[in-house]
């Protein structure tokens, strides 16, 4: 089967954001579609699967012109997309979220048997018939639910997969296992649909790469004939220069200095130390406690045992009150949830943790408010029209920025990161790294937590890897190789 | 039209439609636009105002507070027994009573922010217990004997022998209210922790105490509703304020304060309690039946709320 979308334009109010748009998927092609945020991917993708309809052009199917209305006529063409929000109802069960809508049934009833044998049948397709049709989706990890919705989408003879993001929240061996299953996928004919930030797994696993830039169409590249500066240009429109800048900071005294830490379960004798000046990486694979060093050490999680000194002064932080007065900073990994109040402007996110500071009794000064925020915005490059827009409105890496000036409102000693560059795309990466590098030059000590290899090994002096929850080993960044933190993380030596 | 003028339209939008249904009544009826018929609008308002100021920062915080009617029944019969049965100075008995709001909402506080109950239950709750309490201390008789001209005035008298007493209250209370949401650490604290508590809490806000802050303010608000309330009726009747909690709410959202939180203003309060007062007195002057009254005013929450949803799409 073969999908031909022409001309695709769309405009949301005055937006446009699509204008005249292609984009072509064979049978048996795993398909990258890539672009900064609002470059309109997720626009067209909606489009293909019936959840918007394009103002103009038309989509084709082998040749034939079909017109998609609803995400029903998108399912019964056989397209089908997996969404980063995963969309089973968290207290039904697995099989019951497989059949939402379309039950089997016997005498008007529900027939059970009928339908756990048919959802063990598609979850085993994809070799995970471990999974009980009659849990609780809620109950399953991440990469199990999405091996749900995956099985869904078989179930309803899908030919073409959307996949927005599939691999966001996934660890690493559920990531290895998608794109096993991809494989699978794509040997039988399935056409996929995959939209990622991530360039390694990009000229991994696909076939062939479009790029869209400011809802316009810039081209499709075959991966083997392509590499990774002239799809970032394609992106951008403009060359970012180095993907990670370099540093050169002279490391001062140590400032954090971490002995024996441990939580209440997670992770247990963590012994670092950071300068200031440095940059700290920690590696390892999901779940093997890198976050939650960071939480512990700024409150979130109870500390059980440990001791955790600023400055050779030993702190005593059981809240993350403590750890702001104490001057620790934290880039939480989730922005839209932990990291910023979405519905306040601009100008109040960054003032959020030092408002105090522009008031006098309570009542806030305006004017040195707006005065600080100004600078903030100048000195972080925040792309924002006026400090009053509601921070929502800003793309991702803008977002980030935020959160990050935010924390410089602080005067931190040390910023704990994790995660920074998550939902952020290519161009606002870069621009996140000076930050972190200008920091760096400033003498704060940093932290930072990343599942990003590249982005570890970059912009780290050192490397802390863990596994399941202890430390591994401290690595030099210089010298340390993607094969020998993951050779750490995986238990080897 | 721009994002920022369509978004000021429909920030406007409950003042407009006072504005329209204004005008409709003085059209409909000679004695709405007259200056007493106006001002007694505002004294009967003053009430679910002075209740729904407190309650739009409870729902600021995207909680609710049920327990107001209550609170304002207890504190009253405090109030007014304190006068009557112990003959302590009427100024002295309302600060008393004022407190006793306060507390009864900080209870409501510390139970929500620190026993993590659900704001609705926790309100539920202590709007029985409390309403109980108000039957018990009066013995469910209307409490009287209030022998004080300072008292009767705080609810029924007169500045300058035209403007009510209660309404400069309200005037007073409004700005207070305003400038603290709108300049003050604590307001912008308010929105924030409603917006996104997580994230209010990881950037070192004390969001406890200023759950617990925001329930005692609204108590404090429902026990001087209270104090007029048995200040006009010269007595304190412990079942006073049932099915206030609601009209404060109407008042609210008729606002524009979203009830999830984090968004909303003190002025859109002050509109929707007068489009509330507004519609009832103009619904008395046209001599309309209190039974559809009711049916109206439903309708006209109804319909401001959905004109308000719509724009947000």
């Amino acid at each position: 089967m073969q999908i031909r979308m022409h001309d695709i334009s769309k405009a949301f109010g005055p937006v446009r954001v699509l204008e005249g748009v292609a984009f072509t998927l064979s049978g048996g092609e795993i398909h990258a579609l890539m672009g900064e945020n609002g470059a309109g991917k997720s626009t067209l993708m909606k489009i293909l699967c019936g959840v918007h309809q394009a103002d103009a052009g038309e989509i084709g199917i082998d040749g034939q012109k079909v017109q998609i209305r609803s995400t029903r006529d998108a399912e019964r063409l056989g397209i089908a997309i997996i969404h980063q929000e995963l969309n089973l109802i968290p207290q039904l069960t697995v099989m019951e979220n497989m059949f939402l809508g379309r039950e089997p049934r016997r005498y008007g009833v529900i027939d059970r048997a009928k339908m756990k044998r048919d959802c063990l049948e598609y979850l085993a397709l994809l070799g995970a018939g471990q999974i009980d049709p009659q849990t609780e989706a809620g109950l399953l990890s991440i990469g199990q639910q999405q091996m749900v919705e995956i099985a869904k989408a078989l179930s309803l003879n899908a030919q073409v997969l959307i996949m927005d993001e599939p691999t966001a929240a996934l660890t690493d061996r559920e990531i290895e296992l998608l794109f096993k299953i991809m494989h699978d996928l794509k040997a039988r004919g399935v056409g996929i649909v995959y939209v990622s930030h991530r360039m390694e797994e990009i000229f991994q696993i696909c076939d062939k790469i479009s790029v869209l830039r400011d809802g316009q169409f810039v081209g499709e590249r075959n991966i083997p004939e392509t590499n990774f500066d002239e799809i970032v240009a394609m992106m951008v429109g403009r060359e970012i220069g180095e993907r990670f800048p370099g540093r050169t900071v002279a490391q001062g005294a140590v400032r954090l200095r971490v002995e024996g830490l441990a939580d209440e379960g997670q992770i247990s004798g963590i012994d670092f130390a950071v300068h200031a000046g440095e940059v700290l990486g920690i590696a390892g694979l999901m779940g093997a406690g890198r976050s939650e060093i960071l939480k512990t050490l700024f409150g979130i999680n109870r500390k059980s045992a440990g001791l955790v000194e600023l400055e050779g002064i030993p702190l005593n932080i059981r809240k993350p009150q403590d750890a702001i007065s104490a001057g620790i900073g934290f880039v939480t990994e989730d922005r839209k949830s932990q990291g910023l109040v979405l519905g306040m402007s601009v100008r109040e996110n960054i003032t959020l943790t030092n408002l105090h500071g522009y008031a006098n009794s309570g009542v806030i000064n305006g004017g040195s408010e707006t005065q600080a925020v100004n600078e903030q915005i100048a000195r972080l490059k925040i792309r924002t029209r006026d400090a009053e827009l509601e921070v929502k409105s800003l793309s991702g890496g803008n977002q980030q920025k935020v959160v990050f000036a935010k924390w410089l409102e602080i005067k931190p000693k040390v910023l704990l990161l994790d995660e920074p560059t998550r939902g952020v795309d290519v161009g606002g990466k870069a621009e996140i790294y000076h930050i972190i590098n200008e920091l760096a030059a400033q003498g704060v000590a940093i932290v930072m937590v990343s599942s990003e290899l590249p982005e570890v090994l970059a912009m780290s002096d050192r490397i802390l890897v863990m596994h399941q929850g202890r430390q591994a080993g401290i690595f030099n960044a210089r010298t340390a190789t993607q094969e020998s933190i993951m050779a750490a993380a995986a238990g080897g030596q | 039209m721009t994002q920022e003028q369509k978004a000021l339209l429909q920030k406007l939008g409950p003042f407009i439609a006072l504005l329209v249904v204004c005008a409709g009544l003085s059209i409909a009826s000679p004695d709405f636009l007259t200056m007493g018929n106006l001002l007694n609008v505002m004294r009967q308002v003053s009430i679910n105002a002075l209740i729904a100021f407190g309650m739009t920062l409870v729902i600021l915080l995207g909680g609710i507070d049920l327990s107001v009617g209550s609170i304002l029944a207890l504190s009253s019969v405090l109030t007014a027994k304190l006068i009557s049965a112990l003959g302590l100075d009427p100024a002295l008995a309302t600060m008393i009573g004022i407190l006793a709001g306060a507390l009864m909402g900080a209870a409501n506080g510390v139970v929500i922010a620190k026993g993590k109950v659900a704001p609705f239950i926790a309100t539920l709750g202590t709007m029985t217990i409390l309403r109980g309490l108000s039957l018990v201390f009066s013995e469910g008789r209307p409490v009287t004997g209030l022998n004080s001209d300072f008292f009767s005035m705080l609810g029924g008298g007169y500045v300058a022998n035209l403007i009510p007493v209660p309404v400069i209250w309200m005037l007073l209370l409004f700005v207070v209210f305003w400038f603290v949401l709108k300049k003050t650490v604590f307001g912008r604290h308010v929105y924030a922790v409603g917006g996104n508590e997580e994230a209010s809490r990881l950037s070192g806000l004390s969001v406890d105490s200023v759950k617990i802050w925001v329930y005692t303010i609204s108590g404090a608000m429902s026990a001087m509703a209270g104090i007029i309330l048995t200040s006009r009726l010269n007595s304190a009747q412990p079942t006073a304020g049932t099915g206030y909690e609601l009209d404060a709410i109407a008042a609210v959202v008729l606002g524009g304060t979203s009830l999830t939180g984090g968004r909303g203003w003190i002025f859109g309060t002050l509109v929707g309690a007068l489009l509330i007062g507004v519609l009832n007195n103009g619904l008395n002057l046209l001599g309309v039946s209190s039974f559809y009254q009711q049916v109206i005013k439903g309708v006209v929450i109804l319909l401001a709320v959905l004109i308000d949803r719509g724009g947000k799409k």
